[in-house]
């Protein structure tokens, strides 16, 4: 032991160590918080600066179980007076009259989901976690050397302390230094599609209908915002989407007419921009000695169905459960056969949905008449059988599976 | 054939300063606590053990094992402890740890894990007999897979038992002598499935739980509790229910108060 080192650096010791304070990384953290146990959070941008529109114009689809872990937690309070709920999704294929309509009143009476603007979702997880005393907020700040080694996970931070923990839980995102740094290796494949996301505001109320199309070149998704006002994901080929960011306002905005339609009126689009090459990505395994991950580190998916966002929490909900359970115990939280359960717990869920989304845009993002025709009696069929239709919606709530004790509204 | 109611040769003081010697330990160490590694049974069994132990525990101190450290201030004794798979998560739960056991590598071994997590517990090289000549005593004592190792049980029963502060409580967990346990733990555990190294156990050693309990009553301790420890071969766990016919647990009581000294903060 480097006794020395004990003496004059200042040393933050905390239960985890949660690296990554973003949409996965805070509520990581709270949710560890609720268990009872301490965390240090590091993230190494500023996190006011993450709360302007400028640096994350998306909007999410928060599932009802996400917003039942968000409720736990103690989140979704300072968010959902900026929250749109979705009462119906329709879907539908391009000029294809047949379409699968989703009605939240098939399944009960909570909305399908909500619609947050992810600044809200970061400003709201940033006044909570300043709220927890357990949790020890680190930002802006770089880890400068992370060594996790046989008993402890001690990093260093760039201004000279330490933080020991005997887990370090990587929510650092899609490029995860963590996951690279532990050689776990990743499979990746690009689907050569970019998506293009925007907020519109339009004459007419969305009456809280979220629409997804399935066009040629991919699917064009408009989901309620709070007000008069619709966001936008609008995938489109690699080529075409490069082409359709580099357009003036007023072509993109006649571009985007087409597509949207005129059903809620006259439309505008309000804010910047922005595009994103479509990929997924998986890690091999979400753990490592003394590591698990989380979020996009672990997974990052197309969001075709709006579930990218939703399976982090998952993570974020079921890892907390098997740290809570292993504490009670006073098990070594970074125990391998701790991080086991969490493994094998969350592999056959991301492996699914993972499976379901790729195949669900390959079926859907092109053009051949045979499948088209499988498409539009296959959604007609759904939309005709109610279990089969059940079982769809339910995915897209997010109530399928074994879900965490947080999502489904009970406490750790 | 193990014996732990004997003190091995105890290793030279020198030990624990020099490098080679730790290495060797910290590998030690790193087999122990390797949970599919040559104790991996013992991985297996501790959930079950740490659930009871701790529920127990709590239900006799009136402690609330939801609250965050829930064993403070309560001085435990873990017989036999081995590489500490018991003593370290107990101590993590705020009780102060006592782990002896009769192999002194064990000890150095636990000593050397315990470090590397930065976890608090006192390890001695030690007989139980020897804390009772010291005059020791404790709120909890944690007797886990020994008492079926011990050639001497009426001794060693009776150690425990003035181990026991008065009010205090102890859990044993050890197997049956039964034909079923002659069959699976030493035939089919030790050979067959090779769960355990061979020549683990001597089954002529098993005790039955009414057996434990008259051994106890002569001291009186009383033992209130017994449940069984259930192997699922399926899912590799175990779990708590009402076969004792293999391996169980029991809870004794010490008659008295619990007295507790009062621990700051």
């Amino acid at each position: 032991m480097n006794s020395n080192a004990e003496q004059t650096a200042d040393i933050i010791h905390a239960d985890v160590l949660v690296v990554g304070g973003g949409l996965v990384g805070g509520p990581m953290a709270c949710a560890l918080a609720e268990a009872g146990l301490t965390v240090a959070a590091v993230e190494m941008g500023d996190p006011n600066e993450a709360l302007s529109a400028g640096f994350d114009g998306r909007a999410s689809a928060v599932a009802l179980s996400s917003r039942r872990l968000l409720e736990g937690i103690g989140i979704w309070d300072k968010v959902k007076s900026q929250a749109a709920p979705i009462l119906d999704i329709r879907v539908s294929e391009g000029e294809s009259r047949l379409f699968l309509h989703y009605d939240h009143r098939e399944v009960g009476d909570e909305p399908l989901g909500h619609m947050v603007e992810n600044r809200f979702i970061r400003r709201g997880t940033l006044e909570r976690i300043r709220e927890i005393p357990r949790i020890q907020l680190l930002a802006p700040i770089r880890i400068t050397k992370l060594e996790r080694g046989p008993g402890m996970v001690d990093a260093a931070l760039a201004d000279g302390r330490h933080i020991r923990a005997p887990l370090v839980v990587a929510a650092d995102g899609r490029f995860s230094r963590l996951r690279e740094d532990a050689g776990i290796r990743v499979t990746q494949w690009s689907y050569r599609q970019w998506g293009i996301v925007c907020t519109v505001a339009h004459d007419r109320p969305h009456q809280n209908v979220a629409h997804e199309r399935f066009l040629p070149s991919g699917p064009f998704a408009i989901l309620p915002l709070p007000g008069n006002r619709s966001s936008i994901v609008w995938t489109e080929r690699d080529d075409l989407g490069k082409a359709t960011m580099k357009l003036n306002d007023e072509d993109f905005a006649e571009e985007l007419a087409t597509r949207f339609g005129d059903f809620l009126g006259e439309t505008e689009v309000v804010g910047p921009r922005w595009s994103y090459p479509l990929s997924l990505q998986y890690a091999h395994t979400s753990v490592a000695h003394r590591l698990a991950l989380v979020g996009d580190a672990a997974h990052a998916m197309h969001p075709i169905a709006g579930q990218g966002l939703n399976m982090g929490w998952r993570d974020v909900a079921a890892l907390a459960e098997v740290l809570a359970d292993s504490r009670r115990l006073g098990l070594d939280l970074g125990a391998p056969d701790v991080l086991e359960r969490y493994e094998r717990w969350r592999r056959f869920d991301n492996t699914l949905m993972l499976a379901m989304t790729d195949a669900l845009n390959r079926l859907f993002s092109n053009d051949v008449a045979p499948l088209r025709l499988a498409r539009d009696t296959g959604l007609a069929i759904v939309n005709r059988i109610p279990p089969l239709k059940k079982v769809f919606m339910q995915h897209a709530m997010g109530v399928v599976g074994e879900l965490p004790k947080l999502m489904r509204g009970e406490s750790l | 054939m193990i014996r732990r109611d004997q003190l091995d040769t105890p290793l030279a003081e020198a030990t624990t300063a020099d490098p080679k010697q730790i290495a060797y330990f910290t590998s030690m160490a790193e087999e122990w606590w390797n949970p599919d590694g040559r104790f991996k049974t013992l991985h297996q069994l501790n959930p079950v053990r740490l659930k009871f132990i701790c529920d127990r525990v709590c239900n006799h101190f009136d402690r609330n094992p939801e609250k965050h450290l829930p064993l403070d201030g309560l001085r435990v004794l873990d017989i036999g402890c081995g590489g500490g798979l018991l003593s370290e998560p107990l101590a993590l739960l705020g009780a102060d740890v006592v782990g002896i056991d009769a192999t002194a590598k064990l000890v150095h071994v636990a000593g050397v894990h315990a470090a590397a997590n930065y976890v608090n517990v006192d390890y001695r090289h030690a007989l139980a007999e020897d804390l009772v000549g010291a005059g020791e005593q404790f709120d909890v004592i944690v007797n886990a897979e020994v008492i079926e190792h011990v050639a001497n049980v009426d001794g060693f029963v009776e150690s425990c038992c003035r181990l026991m502060k008065p009010g205090g409580i102890m859990v044993v967990a050890t197997l049956n002598r039964t034909l079923k346990s002659l069959l699976f733990a030493k035939i089919v555990g030790e050979y067959v499935l090779r769960l355990l190294p061979k020549g683990t156990h001597d089954w002529k050693l098993f005790i039955r739980p009414h057996e434990l309990a008259g051994k106890l009553r002569r001291h009186n301790v009383s033992m209130t509790e017994q449940v069984g420890v259930i192997y699922s071969p399926l899912t590799g766990s175990f779990r708590v229910g009402k076969d004792d016919s293999v391996n169980y647990m029991a809870v004794a009581v010490r008659p008295g108060q619990p007295k507790l000294e009062l621990v700051d903060g």
